[in-house]
């Protein structure tokens, strides 16, 4: 009630404050998704690049997030973006590195030894293999990376409030500041709901993607 | 057509050679199959002729072309590439797995389609059916027939296949088996075909290549590598029932009596009957005009009878045809219990008769490597005492 009450008084600082969230993970996602996919694609080929990659990518997942986000300030200030959606940005795009090049490369990885073999011995070039054979293979697990992504910085961007991004996350910070229930609540539920109803779509976009051949009967 | 000179293939870091001076020569047209016991180098063998694997020294040469010189990519494309029925694109259609090397070789949509219906119609699967499945959704019989068909898409010369039949159930194998010779008829490619089943390689195989720890052992006919095989490994290997498998070998053409003793429908049956007791025979063929065999009668109802042959003919369900081999005919003679089969062509013509006294002196002809004629065991009991 109390939560309802709050969402029709502030419904235009609400819409604004999404709007914030859904534009900082957007982007930051699309960017992810355009670099960690071709970074997993590349270090394919070359075992030591991947050991490397994977080693970095894990260790930025084990940074706590509100510290990244803190790091980001004093790294980007000498490019003057010290706070606001730039150091965001930057931030979720390298901890949603992690999902998408783990799966890529993983996915790539256990397409079946045979099928690739098949795909050479007929006289596919390198770059056909993987665009014909082993991408359009590896894809629902590419998307099971990329939903993880989102999912995970949908959440993770409520903190890009703490450096000024705005955003759901500002509710939550000022409703704990307040220890005003309402506010926490609905800064909460909104990252929640946002967080479904992507991972929903993503859902149904994936569906259209993978091949109907690979779906388990 | 394919010649392979001083072939030797040695993996980095191994002493021994997987592949040791191996040479022969494949002629066009024909069926080699490369067999051995597992480890021998067989499937390397094979996998050097389209590069998949490097050549440590000598030469492969397709129509007497180096491969090494060629262009890998053109060279893999202009050979049909056939692998166990895992080999077929999960995440493509019928069609698609199909159309991929015409695709890669930009073949215009008409002519794909057209060469997918008409590869299909050669699998034996209705195109209107199974064009659009995807593999998941065919038996296992179906994905490797279409495996085989796609391997002959833009019907390529060579066709190398690696163990093709190797995941189907033996009864669906021998099938396919079958289909696939009748296809190789028409077709008339040059196969390397890689197996491990030693019926398979008889079978199938116009020439058969017995690998030995990367040696060649023997290269030879089916016929030749069963009746003289060079040496010990190869007797073994061929196994102790050689002389069974040569059943495999021949046709029921090549054994059959032609043009066996019949009468006609229409025939008195008086007249028959009296000539059956002149040559005792307690039972005859019976064919219509046309020659086509309706069935057979037996003397003892025939004997009595006032009347045509026809008012007595029993049907003769159990028939060989001519094509097909003498261990099919065997086993029919075995579980039906009757001593002889009849061999009628597809128009139910009478061509031939096969009884088990044929059958065996056909087989033991050739193998009794002495000689020499057990003639007709009439008599009972010990000659000596």
């Amino acid at each position: 009630m109390e939560v309802w009450h709050f969402i029709t008084q502030n419904r235009q600082e609400l819409m604004i404050l999404f709007g914030q969230h859904a534009y900082i993970v957007s982007i930051a996602i699309v960017i992810a998704i355009f670099t960690g996919v071709p970074i997993g694609i590349w270090i394919n080929f070359n075992k030591k690049a991947a050991e490397i990659v994977l080693y970095i990518a894990g260790i930025i997942m084990t940074v706590p997030s509100i510290a990244l986000f803190g790091i980001m300030i004093p790294i980007l200030s000498v490019f003057g973006h010290g706070i606001g959606s730039v150091p965001a940005i930057v931030a979720l795009v390298l901890y949603a590195q992690l999902p998408i090049i783990r799966n890529t490369y993983a996915a790539l990885k256990n397409v079946d030894k045979n099928i690739i073999d098949a795909g050479v011995g007929m006289g596919m070039t390198r770059s056909q293999v993987l665009l014909k054979v082993q991408l359009p293979m590896a894809l629902s697990v590419i998307f099971a990376g990329v939903r993880v992504a989102v999912v995970m910085s949908i959440g993770i961007g409520a903190i890009a409030a703490y450096i000024g991004a705005g955003g759901l996350g500002h509710y939550i910070f000022m409703g704990i500041n307040q220890t005003y229930d309402a506010m926490i609540k609905v800064g909460a539920i909104c990252v929640a709901i946002m967080a479904i109803v992507v991972d929903y779509i993503f859902g149904i976009i994936e569906n259209r993607l993978v091949s109907k051949g690979l779906r388990l009967s | 057509m394919i010649t392979f000179e001083r072939v030797t293939k040695i993996y980095p870091g191994s002493d021994e050679p997987a592949i040791d001076n191996v040479s022969f020569e494949v002629p066009e047209g024909e069926i080699c199959v490369v067999i051995g016991p597992s480890g021998c180098g067989k499937t390397t063998l094979m996998r050097m002729i389209n590069r998949l694997i490097p050549i440590t020294s000598g030469i492969i040469s397709i129509k007497g072309q180096n491969v090494a010189k060629m262009d890998v990519i053109e060279l893999r494309r202009g050979i049909g590439y056939a692998i166990q029925q895992i080999g077929l694109f999960p995440h493509m259609t019928v069609y698609d797995n199909i159309a991929t090397v015409p695709r890669l070789l930009k073949w215009d949509k008409k002519r794909i389609a057209a060469r997918v219906d008409e590869l299909l119609s050669l699998a034996g699967l209705e195109p209107d059916i199974f064009r659009f499945r995807y593999p998941r959704e065919l038996s296992g019989g179906q994905a490797q027939r279409i495996g085989v068909v796609r391997a002959l898409a833009t019907d390529p010369p060579v066709m190398l296949m690696d163990e093709p039949f190797g995941a189907i159930d033996p009864i669906n194998r021998e099938v396919l088996q079958d289909e696939f010779l009748k296809i190789q008829a028409k077709v008339k490619k040059t196969i390397i075909f890689v197996t491990h089943d030693i019926h398979e390689a008889i079978k199938m195989g116009d020439k058969i290549a017995l690998l030995e720890a990367g040696r060649l052992v023997q290269y030879d006919t089916p016929e030749n590598l069963l009746v003289h095989p060079k040496n010990r490994f190869v007797k073994d290997f061929v196994g102790a029932d050689r002389a069974l498998k040569r059943l495999d070998l021949l046709k029921v053409k090549d054994a059959m009596m032609q043009n066996p003793v019949h009468c006609h429908m229409d025939d008195d049956a008086e007249v028959i009957a009296k000539h059956m007791k002149e040559n005792q025979l307690t039972f005859l063929l019976v064919t219509d005009q046309n020659e086509k065999l309706k069935g057979y009668v037996n003397f003892y109802e025939l004997k009595d009878h006032l009347g045509k042959v026809r008012d007595l003919v029993k049907p003769m369900t159990i028939t060989v045809k001519p094509e097909q081999n003498l261990k099919e005919a065997l086993s029919k003679m075995l579980s039906y219990d009757i001593g002889i089969v009849v061999a009628v062509d597809d128009d139910s013509r009478l061509k031939g008769v096969l009884n088990t006294r044929t059958l065996l002196s056909v087989v033991g002809d050739t193998y009794d490597e002495r000689g020499g004629v057990w003639g007709k065991i009439t008599q009972q009991g010990s000659i000596s005492s």
